[in-house]
């Protein structure tokens, strides 16, 4: 990311300001942070150094009276069903309304994800309980690199204990 | 009241211990954001369905057995706080800024020794953060992961397979891990190399904060450096890249000390003994000021160069002297002239109390 100041050198400074309840955000270069830092005034409302949105989206306030209601738009507004947001409010306050946002604005943010986190699916812990099949799923792609690897090196009593594993496994997934 | 326990003290029980690579290494703290499945995110919940949350986590930490960290935690609600406790919970780095000031059935649960907390409704649902001293980020991360397992026996978490943890910013999304190290460093400052180091960390998808105080340029020559991916890379590579990072930052921190020691050494000790000389006997300091002196003396201790203070002085005073802990102590509202002078005065004690 580039300064938002001189846009020459790289962003090495990120944090957002709260001032009155209004958030702004910051990527300021070292030289600019330091410039920037004799022109600002104290601050009371204290800085939250830990949110960080990547200036991808507009900050601006909005969505300030609970859920956004639809009558005025035109019906071909991306909304999402649950909460009622829209995208074009998700894109200026840079926050979803709900997890079914992610649904709801589907593939629109695949983009974002990319540009955020240069990737746009989760390869992280899967929760035990809740996870779905997807852990099930993760195991039998491991199982099936080791299986490969087996044959390979044609450990091939191994290699079958692992096929009969991998086969019970997927009849789960399937039951 | 329970609180004071929290409020009262200044220094953490897990800032009293030495970490490992404390003399650079601050400290180690991982969050991680969890939303509760079937109800909107805390920015568009209602009044009743924020309580709804935190009744949730109260029902979740009754579960049998609890984890031992948790054993006698308690759950504070922010409505409960003054604005002076929550302040002084912010300054703590217990609570978030936006948990204080704008949540709803905002609430925290801080565990005895406030190695964790879990903010309830800040952005996120529940927000469980785990501090370590010194150079922890995977002991940090395990702590998260167990009490985040152990939460996940009672609660339904938003998830799905292709983001997975649904979090309300875009920036948290996937594993909704947060990891970040603080560190100490004034010799790369003096030497100018922090102007090259910092860029090369932004370009591996780390971010490098400075600690921000009433004033808005970095402070003491504190650092936060921390992930900025969390969607695409499993919890642990997140961890083991931020560590090694940060490794490396500690490698050149050692190398610009070694090399200042070696060349510099008089205008150095000259330096440290100066700012000890004003932390010992000035009657007025700014926080910006304070803030700087005390990152000469610690840089001094941490050489050798000062043997009668202690390294714990920075930790402790850098939370002591900022505005909600002096007024706290004061047990009143302070101006900030007022506040310069009471906190010349915390420090003159502090320091003379050491030799
Ligand atoms: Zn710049
Ligand atoms: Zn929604």
């Amino acid at each position: 990311m580039q300064c938002q100041e001189c846009g020459k050198r790289p962003a090495t400074l990120h944090y957002t300001k709260i001032i009155n309840g209004e958030k702004t955000e910051f990527h300021l270069c070292d030289s600019c942070a330091r410039d920037k830092g004799e022109q600002m005034p104290g601050f009371d409302g204290g800085f939250s150094i830990h949110h960080l949105l990547s200036g991808l989206l507009n900050m601006e306030p909005s969505v300030a009276e609970g859920k956004p209601r639809g009558q005025t738009e035109a019906p071909s507004v991306l909304r999402c069903p649950t909460c009622g947001l829209t995208y074009n409010q998700f894109s200026k306050i840079g926050r979803f309304g709900c997890s079914n946002c992610y649904q709801a604005f589907g593939e629109r943010l695949e983009p974002l994800f990319r540009r955020v986190h240069g990737n746009t699916s989760h390869r992280g812990k899967v929760p035990q309980r809740t996870g779905g099949k997807l852990k099930l799923r993760r195991e039998i792609e491991q199982l099936r690199g080791e299986l490969s690897k087996r044959i390979q090196n044609e450990e091939f009593e191994e290699a079958a204990r692992l096929r009969d594993h991998i086969r019970s496994l997927q009849e789960k997934l399937q039951g | 009241m329970s609180l004071r326990r929290f409020t009262q003290h200044a220094l953490s029980e897990w800032m009293r211990g030495e970490g490992p690579q404390s003399d650079i290494v601050i400290s180690s703290r991982v969050r991680v954001a969890r939303n509760l499945s079937g109800l909107p995110f805390p920015m568009l919940a209602t009044s009743s369905q924020s309580a709804e949350v935190v009744r949730k986590v109260e029902e979740a930490l009754r579960q049998e057995p609890v984890h031992p960290i948790l054993r006698k935690a308690e759950l504070l609600r922010m409505d409960d706080l003054s604005d002076l406790e929550k302040r002084v919970l912010v300054e703590k780095h217990l609570i978030s800024p936006h948990l204080a000031e704008e949540s709803r059935c905002g609430a925290v649960v801080l565990s005895a020794n406030e190695a964790v907390s879990i903010m309830i409704n800040e952005e996120d649902h529940i927000r469980i953060q785990c501090l370590f001293p010194g150079f922890q980020p995977f002991e940090a991360w395990r702590l998260a992961n167990e009490l985040d397992d152990w939460f996940e026996n009672t609660l339904s978490y938003a998830f799905n397979e292709k983001s997975g943890f649904l979090t309300s910013c875009p920036t948290n999304v996937g594993t909704g891990i947060r990891a970040s190290v603080m560190v100490h460093l004034p010799a790369l400052a003096m030497t100018q190399q922090r102007n090259r180091l910092f860029p090369a960390i932004t370009q591996v998808g780390l971010a490098v904060r400075g600690i921000y105080g009433e004033g808005s340029e970095a402070l003491g020559n504190l650092y936060q450096v921390s992930n900025q991916v969390t969607l695409g890379q499993a919890e642990e590579e997140i961890i083991d890249k931020l560590q090694s990072v940060v490794r490396q930052m500690i490698e050149h921190e050692k190398n610009a000390r070694r090399r200042l020691m070696e060349t510099t050494r008089i205008p150095l000790e000259d330096r440290v003994h100066r700012s000890l000389g004003i932390l010992g006997h000035a009657r007025v300091i700014s926080s910006k000021e304070a803030m700087e002196r005390l990152s000469d003396v610690r840089l001094g201790v941490d050489l050798g160069i000062l043997s009668a203070v202690s390294a714990n002085v920075m930790n402790e005073l850098m939370v002591k002297t900022q505005p909600g802990f002096l007024q706290q102590h004061a047990q009143m509202r302070l101006d900030s002239d007022e506040r310069d002078i009471r906190r010349a005065t915390m420090i003159r004690e502090h320091i003379h109390k050491q030799d």
